[in-house]
């Protein structure tokens, strides 16, 4: 564990990239290839099991801390962080330990079997035992929340480097559902193919924006100039759901999140088409609700995204179907390297011979002959229910993660709307002990009905400014949250709007952030609840 | 009930039977001095009384000023109101103010930090009745390592740079963190130089008999590749300026308490923050409120809310009270971006501990 706790210690020592891929290869060539594995599988999102309750666990961190319980919770709201909270307050150790990784959490595992009286001992005598920075890593371990400031590319790059293998071989290997107790470093490492784990999604291939704000539009001009030939691309609709990756390999069917969540089970609309498809077939589209041929607002998906039980309501009042765009493998072959055409030319293939051409659907191609014509078209994208265009070069290979040059989304502007600022409380992470996520509210009639939270789209001079604002203007505190006077405007950003009656406003945005601070703007003149209203019937249900 | 000695106003921390002001933000005819940071000396007051080793700081920066300085342990009495000054550990020449009327003892801290960091004189409690204290660091996460272990980091990061080509900045308050720094590094490592901001302030306490590792200011004749073998101590004013970047390619530390919690050393964004204060933290405040033997004890900036609560419930007569306090540490927390002031390389411009 000292070494993974020096790990963490080192990555936060750095902001420089090669840095960061230098402290990862020496701590890949130093540690036993169980604590690779193991590592390998928290920094790419696969958490251990919490077998401690983590109520329980803070009301012992607090005993070990002897503070009360009302100054623990002040003390996690300066650090927005409860595994490095608990880490700060408890009394320097007295003994260490030379446990490894590995061996750490082969014993938080096994307390899922224990006693909460045996929990509590084994937690009080582990704490005892390890030092600040290693208690830090070891909460995170059994909190479960464990976000670190290293991408999975950074790590493939170490781990690449290390092992000779490319990082594409290794980013996609590391796909899917393993646990680091059933994939060995050597399993990892070996020359391997597809059929050695059937549910092995592809990493996803990610379109770049084309950066716009909303006083600066690029113009078909700009774009036609930075693209080329617009003979050379092809146009989607930019479709506003859930992109997943769906496979049918030996007989059986896996369907995945981007978030590499396995989500098979939420769509069973979509199984009949899956089993239908031939073996060694892998196909990536956008999952979104779907009626009477249309494609429905992100927010009826989303109220069935979070249940666990799909009942029969559900699947009445949001059903699904996916617009697939392209294909990754056929007839158990890998095509990443054939081109966008090629690739369109099978999946339009595919398509033609299902029985399930309601549930299976195809992103359309967008006629276009000049870069003017597509952002024209572009203007139609909200009646389209989309969120934009999509560009992908007619001859690109389906790339790994996130890159520039051959798939760039166009978006159109969102919506915005003029609102103040009447809430604030502190955030997380590096946000910690400043005040970073606010609540707006926008007029009706003479009072102002609070309608959306935002978090980001301020820089870290704003955001000091306004906590700086916050620190002074506090009218009224309810535990973490201040009331502030009603003053600041901000410009809030946000995808769609939709009726709501969990709200009191009435309304509930997608995606909302802040565009900018408007100085210019007195409270006074801030949009009303009515202005927000009569979007409702353009942009949504 | 008569009007207790020393009252919080809007200009300031007053005693109307001695009729002077203690820390004052606003122009008053008599202040009394704690030290010399930005956020307790204003300037515009007609007469000052400080310590004598804030003395040449004092004229630094606040210019042609009246001033009258005393040492540590020292008495002045103004209309029977005795004023003596004790070390208050924050910065050299920093005070606590000792108030004395009628056998009535109220003490003004200032700011201040319990451990010994080699430079200024320690702090030293004092009994009282009503002690008026600072809290910036007024929560348990906060505790100081001992500062021999931050020093053996500092050396040994500073080492690692030279060893692979970089230069070394390292940053820190002019006043106090930057001479508390030069005297604990290791000087067969390599040569100091310093910003102008700060070569200016080192030159002050030279000038008033402090003794200081030897140091070289930069300016704009200094070799890149000399500079580069060294380590170059620079104000949080500093970070980001074109005068920095031209040092590249550089590591640069952040020396400061907020450094203890992750979130903050993130935001600063710096190579390498340690954790060192001028400000005593959790376990140092307590105690140094414990040793007073106090009343009553008035907590001015920092944690005020939750650390007066904490005060009352383990058994003392705690009150929060309202100051403009707290420029100094509290600037830490700010992201470069916008507090960073043109600094001319010169470094005339002394900007960086303002409130």
């Amino acid at each position: 564990m000292k070494a993974f706790a020096q790990l963490f210690l080192s990555l936060d020592e750095t902001n420089k990239t090669n840095e960061k891929v230098k402290v990862l290869k020496d701590y890949f060539t130093n540690v036993p290839d169980t604590d690779k594995m193991h590592m390998l599988a928290l920094f790419t999102g696969r958490r251990p099991k919490r077998p401690v309750n983590s109520t329980l666990i803070r009301n012992w961190a607090i005993e070990a801390s002897n503070i009360p319980q009302w100054l623990f919770e002040e003390s996690y709201h300066v650090v927005g962080d409860l595994a490095e909270t608990m880490s700060l307050l408890m009394p320097e150790s007295q003994n260490s330990s030379s446990k490894t990784l590995t061996e750490w959490i082969a014993e938080i595992n096994a307390q899922a079997a224990r006693t909460e009286e045996e929990r509590k001992l084994w937690l009080m005598e582990s704490w005892a035992m390890l030092d600040r920075q290693e208690r830090f890593v070891f909460n995170k371990l059994l909190t479960g929340s464990f976000r670190i400031g290293v991408s999975n590319n950074l790590v493939v790059k170490a781990l690449a480097d290390i092992t000779g293998i490319e990082a594409p071989a290794l980013t996609h290997r590391i796909m899917g559902s393993w646990m680091p107790e059933d994939y060995t470093y050597d399993q990892l490492i070996q020359e391997q193919n597809v059929a050695d784990n059937i549910s092995r999604p592809y990493p996803f291939f990610l379109a770049y924006p084309i950066q716009e704000t909303s006083e600066k539009r690029k113009s078909a001009e700009e774009v036609g100039l930075a693209l080329g030939d617009a003979d050379q691309w092809q146009a989607e609709w930019k479709w506003d759901g859930i992109r997943a990756q769906m496979i049918k390999r030996g007989g059986e069917i896996f369907i995945w999140s981007r978030g590499e969540d396995l989500a098979t089970e939420k769509f069973p609309e979509l199984h009949p088409f899956l089993n239908a498809l031939p073996d060694g077939t892998v196909l990536d589209g956008e999952i979104l609700g779907f009626q009477n041929g249309l494609p429905m607002p992100f927010n009826i998906l989303q109220t069935r995204i979070g249940r666990k039980n799909l009942s029969k309501k559900i699947l009445t009042d949001s059903p699904v179907a996916t617009i697939v765009y392209d294909c990754l493998e056929y007839a158990g072959e890998d095509i990443r390297s054939k081109t966008q055409s090629e690739r369109r030319e099978i999946l339009e293939k595919l398509q033609n011979e299902t029985g399930f051409s309601e549930v299976f659907r195809i992103s359309s191609l967008i006629q276009f002959n000049s870069w003017e014509e597509l952002e024209k078209t572009r203007e139609q994208s909200r009646a389209m229910i989309a969120e934009g265009v999509m560009l992908k070069r007619k001859s690109a290979t389906y790339q790994v993660g996130r890159r520039r040059g051959d798939w760039w989304k166009w978006k159109i502007d969102p919506l915005s709307v003029d609102a103040v600022m009447i809430y604030a409380q502190k955030g997380h992470g590096r946000r910690a002990d400043l005040y970073t996520d606010y609540t707006f509210a926008v007029w009706d009639g003479d009072k102002l009905v609070p309608f959306a939270k935002a978090y980001s789209g301020l820089t870290d001079a704003e955001i000091n400014k306004v906590d700086y604002f916050v620190k002074r203007n506090t009218l009224e505190k309810f535990g973490p949250v201040r009331t502030v006077k009603p003053e600041l405007v901000f410009e809030i950003g946000f995808e769609g709007i939709n009726k709501s009656t969990r709200h009191k406003s009435g309304i509930a945005l997608r995606f909302p952030r802040i565009l900018r601070w408007r100085h210019d703007k007195p409270k006074e003149e801030a949009d009303t609840l009515d202005s927000l209203k009569d979007l409702l019937g353009e942009n949504g249900g | 009930m008569a009007k207790p000695l020393l009252e919080f106003t809007d200009r300031g921390i007053y005693c109307a039977q001695g009729k002077f002001y203690i820390d004052p933000w606003k122009p008053v005819d008599d202040a009394v001095i704690t030290h010399a940071h930005a956020d307790h000396a204003y300037v515009g007051h007609k007469n000052y009384l400080a310590h004598h080793l804030s003395k040449e700081v004092l004229y630094y920066r606040l210019g042609e000023i009246n001033l009258r300085t005393i040492e540590y342990g020292e008495t002045v009495t103004k209309n029977g109101v005795q004023i003596s000054m004790y070390p208050a550990g924050h910065v050299i020449g920093s005070a606590q103010i000792r108030v004395e009327y009628k056998g009535v003892v109220w003490v003004v801290s200032g700011d201040y930090k319990t451990d010994d960091d080699g430079i200024s004189t320690p702090f030293e409690p004092v009994k009282c009745h009503h002690f008026i204290s600072e809290c910036t660091f007024g929560m348990p996460v906060y505790s100081w390592k001992p500062q021999s272990e931050i020093f053996t980091d500092v050396n040994n990061w500073w080492r690692s740079n030279v060893e692979n080509g970089v230069a070394t900045v390292i940053v820190g308050y002019s006043l106090g963190k930057a001479q508390r720094i030069l005297q604990n590094l290791d000087l067969d490592i390599g040569k100091v130089y310093t910003h102008g901001v700060i070569e200016n302030t080192n030159e002050a306490l030279r000038r008033n008999g402090v003794i200081l590792n030897p140091t070289e200011r930069i300016t704009s004749e200094s070799s890149k590749e000399e500079v580069r073998k060294g380590i170059i101590i620079a104000p949080p004013s500093s970070v980001g300026t074109p005068w920095m970047r031209k040092f590249g390619p550089y590591s640069f530390g952040y020396c400061s308490g907020w450094m203890a919690i992750r979130g903050a050393k993130r935001r600063r964004a710096a190579d390498r923050g340690f954790i060192m204060s001028d400000h005593a933290d959790w376990n140092g405040l307590v105690s140094a409120i414990d040793a007073t033997s106090c009343e009553c004890v008035y907590l001015t900036h920092g944690y005020t809310a939750s650390f007066t609560r904490y005060l009352n419930e383990i058994g003392f007569n705690a009150r929060e009270v309202h100051t403009l306090y707290g420029g100094e540490e509290e600037d830490a927390r700010v992201t470069e971006g916008e507090e960073v002031k043109e600094t001319a390389p010169s470094g005339d411009v002394v900007k960086e501990d303002a409130p």
